[in-house]
């Protein structure tokens, strides 16, 4: 639990990642203005040089680890973090940029840049919890402004958030949407995929992407044939799963059985 | 049918403009996402005149009728449970001041329902809700507040549903009771009239109100015709007399792994089926910590939390959850409750995204169990 007396050091880093989730925390203003003086908030967006001090009681990461400098600084956050909180698709499960771990790098970077002799990055992407240990992952791409601030008020109140791993079909049902993939034979994601938007797409007539991973026992092999019925060929099946959770590892096995 | 009234579509008005001048807030069938769900009526144009519904296992599908009837399909995803036992609901909140802590209970809703358009089944499902949340020893405050003030206007049902199997668990497709008005719907010979019945003194009261007729033998005898047609062409059917036993004594049939194979897990089931009551509790504090509040939502034994106890899931597997399912509303749910928990409505086989059939599942363990002819 985190001392209530002593101000709460929060810190929100940055790896390989695009900032939506950050600009989730942005988001937050309204809620962190009635919270001014319990949390002093450290933001370090770009820090990737320079030293690091001080301790912080709760680190937000945001971003996956793509270069062998970063594989370093994430324990360097670990060592100065009481508890690490990852955030979002790419911290949880390599991101978008996990796609690179389906392919050569080496290849992609010599089509990129003019000099790739000059670009020091890393085979793969991965996510923060292959290189350090975790307290807590909040999911999603990006993550849900609720749900990151049942987090950061859960830490401080020192209980467990409630971000519950089942299907995104239970809260599709809470919200009375109509399931898309029944009544209107649209392919959807949402019975493999870990709860988090409040089934979004679906109440808007568009079938889950997937952006919260997979949930906790997704049976994606039952799923496959329903998909198939829906008008989605082998190709569509391998590449939906490859998306921003292309590295968990459930989608990428489902993925990989698509293969050509 | 001794007391059986006629109402003309104008009559079938005068009945939702009689329970709002009662105060009644009316809900009833509505198109939606290219679905049929409960949700306000106002008037009879907010009913899906001419539409039926096109229901098989994962597969529902809306259609045009060639007639205009009014209440010519079967049950949708959505169930009166929505309304009576709703997805979320907060039960206290709490404010830290000073050195006290004030707890203020969220106070139990009371409010008019009428609910236009129940079918056998769901009747038979409420029943179970009752018996579930308000007849032991702890009565659920919420449940009771809700439907004290019910007026419920059943609608014997002119047509089966794909996924129906009522006939076998013997709630439908007639309403015997539980309704203060029950309704059967007469469309062709160029003309459109409901039946119109009372189960209760209110319901005999709000139908003197109204610009009935006495039925004739001819429209009676129509009804009942009408009735057995749909009892005879079911979608589905269930042998329901020994299938607590039949389940209970094959715990361990390898067709539990079957299933599991093809179950997602997801909970639709439960989600869909209106005698499902389970709910979770969570607690939700402001960042502050001067402000928290518990509620609760609908949960499903699909779920891992659900059966978490110190140190794991006690239904870890899929293998678990399903049967889990499968024998509480069959088997179980007798020791429990006196009756079965399911009510043959066919929302969970509709509803499953990949058409996992109750009904299918129950056939296959009969044809293969212990000392069945193989
Ligand atoms: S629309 Fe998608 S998420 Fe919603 S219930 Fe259907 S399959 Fe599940
Ligand atoms: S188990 Fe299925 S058929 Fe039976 S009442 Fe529930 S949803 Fe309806
Ligand atoms: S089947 Fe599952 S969700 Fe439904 S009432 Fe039983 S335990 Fe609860
Ligand atoms: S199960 Fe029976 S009562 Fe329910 S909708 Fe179908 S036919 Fe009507
Ligand atoms: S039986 Fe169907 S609806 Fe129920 S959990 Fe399994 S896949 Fe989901």
């Amino acid at each position: 639990m985190a001392n209530r007396r002593a101000t709460p050091r929060l810190a929100v880093w940055k790896f390989a990642s695009c900032d939506g989730c950050q600009l989730t925390l942005l988001d937050c203003e309204d809620e962190f203005l009635g919270l001014a003086g319990a949390v002093e908030i450290a933001y370090f967006p770009e820090a990737t040089r320079g030293q690091l001090r001080g301790r912080y009681d709760l680190s937000l990461v945001e971003g996956s680890i793509t270069t062998p400098h970063d594989a370093e600084r994430i324990r360097e956050v670990r060592r100065r973090s009481a508890h690490l909180v990852t955030i979002g698709a790419c911290a949880t499960a390599g991101g978008i940029q996990g796609l690179r771990n389906f392919a050569d790098v080496r290849e992609y970077a010599a089509v990129v840049y003019a000099r790739p002799d000059y670009i020091a990055t890393l085979a793969t992407s991965t996510p923060i919890a292959d290189h350090v240990s975790v307290d807590f992952e909040l999911r999603g791409c990006p993550i849900a402004k609720h749900q990151l601030l049942e987090v950061i008020t859960a830490f401080l109140a020192g209980r467990r958030p409630v971000t519950p791993a089942h299907s995104v079909c239970l809260d599709c049902k809470l919200r009375g949407n109509v399931c898309v993939m029944v009544a209107h034979g649209t392919p959807c994601l949402g019975p493999v995929t870990h709860a988090g938007c409040g089934a979004l797409c679906p109440a808007y007539h568009r079938g889950c992407y997937g952006c919260y991973g997979p949930q906790e026992t997704p049976n994606t092999v039952s799923l496959d044939p329903a998909l198939e019925a829906l008008g989605m060929d082998a190709r569509d099946r391998r590449r939906v799963y490859r998306t921003f959770n292309a590295g968990a590892p459930a989608f990428r096995e489902e993925s990989d059985r698509h293969d050509p | 049918m001794p007391d059986c009234q006629r109402l003309t579509t104008d009559g079938l008005q005068a009945l939702l403009d009689a329970l709002r001048a009662r105060g009644y807030r009316v809900i009833g069938p509505t198109l939606h996402d290219q679905a049929i769900v409960y949700d306000d009526i106002h008037t009879l144009d907010d009913l899906p005149a001419g539409w039926t519904d096109e229901q098989e296992a994962g597969h529902y599908r809306l259609t045009r009728r060639r007639d205009a009837a009014l209440f010519g399909y079967a049950v949708g995803p959505h169930s009166w449970k929505r309304f009576l036992h709703p997805p979320v609901q907060r039960l206290w909140r709490a404010r830290h001041e000073d050195d006290e802590i004030i707890v203020v209970a969220e106070p139990a809703e009371a409010t008019r329902v009428a609910l236009l358009g129940v079918r056998a089944c769901e009747l038979h499902a409420i029943a179970i809700q009752d018996r579930v949340l308000l007849g032991g020893d702890y009565r659920d405050g919420h449940y009771q507040a809700r439907r004290r003030d019910n007026f419920i206007v059943a609608v014997n049902c002119a047509e089966a549903g794909g996924t129906c199997f009522c006939a076998s668990m013997d709630t439908g497709p007639q309403a015997q009771h539980g309704f203060d008005l029950v309704l059967t719907e007469l469309v062709g010979d160029g003309e459109h009239r409901f039946l119109v019945e009372a189960g209760t003194p209110e319901g005999r009261e709000v139908l003197a109100e109204l610009p009935a007729s006495p039925a004739s033998d001819a429209e009676i005898a129509a009804a009942e015709a009408l009735l057995a047609a749909t009892a005879a062409s079911m979608g589905r059917e269930m042998a329901a007399g020994d299938v607590r036993e039949l389940l209970l004594a094959n715990l361990e049939h390898p067709r539990w792994d079957d299933v599991a194979s093809r179950c997602l897990t997801c909970g639709n089931c439960t989600m869909v089926c209106p005698t499902c009551f389970c709910t979770s509790e969570a607690d939700s504090s402001d960042l502050t910590g001067t402000e928290t509040s518990r509620s609760r939502h609908w949960d499903s034994c699909f779920t891992m939390d659900f059966s978490y106890l110190h140190g794991g899931s006690v239904r870890a597997s899929g293998r678990a959850r399903y049967r889990q399912w499968m024998t509480h509303k069959l088997a179980t749910w007798h020791d429990q409750f006196g009756t079965s928990g399911c009510v043959g409505c066919g929302r969970c086989i509709t509803w499953c995204p990949v058409g996992i059939d109750i009904t299918e599942e129950v056939r296959a363990i009969r044809e293969t169990r212990d000392g069945a002819p193989t």
